[in-house]
């Protein structure tokens, strides 16, 4: 046993000793190969850990979400609809939600306004996230100004700054009073943005849904699973950006990989050839090849997915932000809780260690049982 | 036996990455009960206000909720409108766009 592992690790320093004297082109692989892993790597514990947070924090919203719909659009609901509802079995609760979209031109970015019944906000005083607050450089007791869309100004007081930690689902937010946001928007009385139902049973939810479209033919119900499915295919893999940058990433790799298999270097089969003429088995030097391409492999594994480990959760993705950010101007602080899903990681050791391992053995054996002289005069 | 020899430090620093990669799943426990606090606050908020959407895109209303927009606002503009805002990229249609499990838009019945 003791002999073998001599015998590698002699491979092993020849190995390195072979790569060195190709120090540029093999520091140059390595990190492009480091580069493809990391970037993979980034966004695939990126959209993982931001899927879960979404199942998680989700698990909390409403069971049924219900819109009125109008020529195709979403239009407010009319008085009369929640009493219409009734008591329909299953359903806990049910309640008119507030909320509108108001685009402010001072910093040219959207806000959420909506009415926080819990809150009991006094007129006049608002809540915001703090996203919104670090944008429009606001503090608690500072005056705000909107103006509405019937061209009235409204000043607001700050009574308090949402909790910075919860800016994944608040960045955007202002809570404010009912009576405010119904003259904000000039809405009049028994109507609003859209009625939320609490199901205790989750067998009974697809029930209540078919219930209230029966009902309510004007009517749009939106499940909470069909929210988490939102949010589940979320930076699917098959979608958009994510697919370009691992299709790029992919087709980089694949000419790496391609570059190694489809031939040796004049250099490398000369090298091959006195090898084998100075005594070395085909066996002796496959093992050598097999070490250079898992050293080489390994390692920009291990630099990619580490780096890409501290950049995700240490560094909040900061290199993922500017295409997540888009044209928005107000984009939330985040760190995201470390989930790791063992299968994918594997998967990546699977899909960027072996094919490059398997590339660059496949050359060396078919030089390695050629004769020597004819490998050495090409 | 030499103690730099370029085996052992190619070993060792192969070992090295190796604790690392370990060492992240650690972390990733460390963080997760460090980071639980805020989580639990957004739940609460969630709960509270009765969110539906995470605030990851702001720049479109369809973007900002897009399990609450309507199902033809990407293409308002036109049919064949392509896709204008970035995050567009990175969303999908609204899910209730592609399955459909359960008859809730009262599709016509063909006539007799």
């Amino acid at each position: 046993m003791n002999v073998w592992i001599e015998k590698q690790k002699y491979l092993i320093d020849f190995t390195l000793a072979s790569l060195a004297r190709r120090k540029a082109k093999n520091l140059g692989l390595l990190l492009v190969y480091a580069l493809i892993v990391f970037l993979l790597a980034s966004v695939m514990l990126f959209t993982h850990a931001l899927r879960q947070a979404a199942n998680e924090l989700l698990a909390g919203a409403p069971e049924v979400v219900l819109q009125r719909m109008v020529a195709g659009r979403h239009d407010l609901i009319p008085p009369g609809y929640l009493e219409r509802i009734g008591r329909l079995r299953g359903v806990q609760e049910k309640q008119g939600r507030l909320w509108g979209y108001y685009y402010d031109p001072v910093v040219k970015a959207n806000y959420t306004f909506m009415v926080a019944d819990d809150r009991a906000l006094a007129p006049g005083t608002l809540v915001v996230g703090a996203g919104l607050a670090r944008t429009r450089g606001v503090a608690p007791g500072n005056l705000i100004s909107f103006r509405a869309y019937s061209g009235k100004l409204f000043t607001f007081s700050i009574a308090d700054i949402l909790p910075a930690k919860s800016e994944l689902v608040s960045a955007d937010l202002v809570l404010l009073s009912e009576a405010d946001f119904r003259a904000f928007f000039d809405i009049p009385p028994g109507h609003f943005t859209d009625i939320t139902l609490r199901v205790a049973n989750p067998l009974e939810v697809r029930n209540v849904a078919g219930k209230l479209a029966q009902q309510f033919p004007d009517s749009r119900p939106i499940l909470r699973e069909e929210i988490l499915r939102t949010y589940d295919s979320i930076f699917s893999w098959r979608e958009g950006v994510v697919l370009a940058l691992a299709t790029l990433a992919l087709l980089a790799f694949a000419i790496l990989a391609w570059e190694k298999a489809s031939g040796l270097s004049a250099d490398e089969r000369r090298e091959i050839g006195i090898l084998k003429a100075i005594g070395w088995e085909t066996g002796d030097v496959l093992r050598m090849k097999f070490w250079e391409g898992a050293l080489l492999s390994l390692s920009a594994f291990l630099l990619g997915y580490l780096a890409a480990y501290v950049h995700v959760f240490h560094f909040a993705a900061s290199l993922l932000a500017p295409v997540l950010k888009g044209w928005a101007v107000l984009y939330p602080r985040f760190e995201l809780s470390p989930v790791i899903d063992g299968l994918q990681v594997t998967t990546l050791f699977f899909f960027t260690v072996f094919p490059y391992a398997a590339a660059t053995l496949v050359p060396i054996w078919r030089v390695a049982i050629t004769d020597p002289d004819a490998v050495m005069r090409g | 036996m030499p103690a730099t020899r370029p085996s052992h430090l190619a070993l060792c620093l192969l070992c090295c990455g190796g604790a690392l990669f370990v060492a992240s799943f650690a972390d990733a426990a460390r963080l997760r009960q460090q980071r639980a606090g805020a989580g639990d606050e957004m739940r609460a908020l969630v709960r509270q206000l009765q969110l539906t959407d995470l605030c990851l895109f702001t720049e479109a209303r369809y973007t900002r909720h897009p399990s609450q927009a309507d199902l033809h606002s990407p293409f308002q503009d036109h049919p064949l409108a392509l896709e204008h805002f970035p995050s567009g990229s990175l969303l999908l249609p609204p899910a209730i766009l592609s399955n459909h499990y359960e008859r809730l838009d009262r599709k016509a019945e063909v006539p007799d």
